[in-house]
């Protein structure tokens, strides 16, 4: 075989080995967590993460338009802080509240935004303070058979 | 009949004989990676390794990764529906062949395929006395035979356990979409969500660099120390068959354990 023709079979391997990376980066993994739109960070606290994860998405109404950045403990106020960049072109009012909701039943958890009512919007680095913590089930039973066994003891 | 006494002491040279050989196989590698400037030097030579290597094993490692989604397509679906998650069998399908079997089932075609080819290659070299006729003429034959078919082996290994990952996930879609009738969009998305770039497909990658990089060392090494008669070259590509699987299969518990565990 010619020099050329073998450099041009080996540069269809490798062309080929290159697509196949592609293809399983974009149509089998989440490729598109990576979003090359600009965005926005704000902070959030919270009691109880639950099973919040880095790269976890941020939804308002169902929508993606963000992902969770950061998680770290503030030892001051014992609380989490999750950090979460926002699409750009989202923009929500300051008095917006999240919480930590459950993709099905046992599925994964997200971050849901839902906006208020301010005309000012959020700004990167603010702080939301409107926070609802994750429900831990273990607390959940405790305090329903709390309330049943106190619903017991009236007379 | 052996005495206690005997078995003992040839128990004793067998294992100092294998960590002989470890320390020679190592020499070897170093010796190998420390010439590799001609891999960049002369680069003509290692793109004919790679068409030899790689070229020509991708016939059957598409083949196989194709037959292999289909397997992981039907029996999937047979575990899946029994707890009503069939359209999670994209999800199953891709995250089996990126995370394992794609580097692993590549990487023991390949030791039996382009190892056995290299190590038959440089045996018979040696048998033939091309290596030693190579010295006369004051051209370093590692260099010259080794390097490039290394080099050859080490490029052509990832980018043959990718298209084994992209065949079978194309193979478990033909099965899952096609033939079995689960829904497309389910089939995709719930992969899509499911399988991360970095977690599940880079390291899927390092991992077949890193089996490439031993199956073609222990190939070559094996070529390189044959005996130079047919029997020798015989014995030298069995080596390699098992050697290299049994790395291949002890570092990918290693590399499971550090990466996912």
């Amino acid at each position: 075989m010619t020099r050329d023709k073998t450099d041009f079979w080996v540069g269809l391997f490798v062309l080929l080995g290159a697509i196949a990376l592609v293809f399983l980066a974009l149509r089998a993994g989440n490729m598109s967590s990576f979003t090359f739109t600009p965005t926005y960070t704000v902070h959030a606290s919270f009691e109880n993460l639950g099973g919040l994860k880095v790269r976890a998405p941020v939804k308002s109404s169902g929508v993606v338009v963000g992902r969770v950045s950061g998680i770290s403990f503030d030892n001051e106020r014992f609380q989490a802080i999750v950090s979460m960049e926002i699409e750009s072109k989202y923009a929500f009012p300051t008095d917006s509240s999240v919480s930590i909701l459950t993709s099905g039943l046992l599925g994964e958890q997200y971050i849901g935004i839902t906006p208020g009512g301010e005309d000012k919007m959020l700004a990167a680095g603010n702080t939301i303070q409107y926070t609802q913590s994750a429900v831990v089930l273990e607390e959940l039973i405790s305090k329903f058979l709390y309330s049943s066994a106190g619903s017991q003891e009236k007379p | 009949m052996t005495t206690p006494y005997k078995a003992i002491s040839q128990l004793g040279a067998r294992v100092r004989k294998s960590i002989t050989n470890l320390g020679a196989f190592m020499r070897l590698a170093g010796a190998i990676l420390a010439r590799s400037g001609a891999a960049l030097s002369r680069a003509r030579l290692v793109t004919q390794q790679i068409h030899f290597i790689g070229n020509h094993s991708l016939l059957i490692i598409a083949v196989s990764g194709l037959f292999v989604g289909f397997v992981l397509g039907l029996q999937g679906y047979y575990t899946l529906s029994r707890y009503g998650s069939e359209e999670a069998l994209g999800l199953l399908v891709a995250l089996s062949l990126t995370r394992e079997l794609g580097p692993v089932v590549t990487a023991l075609l390949f030791a039996g395929r382009a190892g056995t080819s290299l190590t038959a290659e440089i045996g018979l070299m040696k048998a033939g006395e091309q290596l030693a006729a190579m010295e006369v003429m004051a051209v370093d034959p590692i260099r010259r035979v080794l390097v490039p078919r290394f080099w050859g082996g080490l490029i052509a290994m990832p980018v043959l356990a990718a298209v084994f990952s992209m065949v079978g996930v194309i193979g478990g879609w033909v099965v899952g979409v096609q033939l079995i009738g689960i829904d497309p969009g389910a089939f995709w998305s719930q992969m899509q969500e499911g399988v991360d770039v970095i977690n599940d497909i880079l390291n899927g990658f390092i991992k077949s660099v890193v089996f490439g990089l031993a199956v073609t060392l222990v190939a070559l090494h094996a070529g390189w120390t044959a005996r130079a008669t047919p029997e020798g070259v015989s014995r030298a590509t069995t080596r390699t068959v098992v050697h290299s699987s049994l790395l291949v299969l002890g570092l990918d518990f290693v590399m499971t354990a550090l990466m996912f565990g």
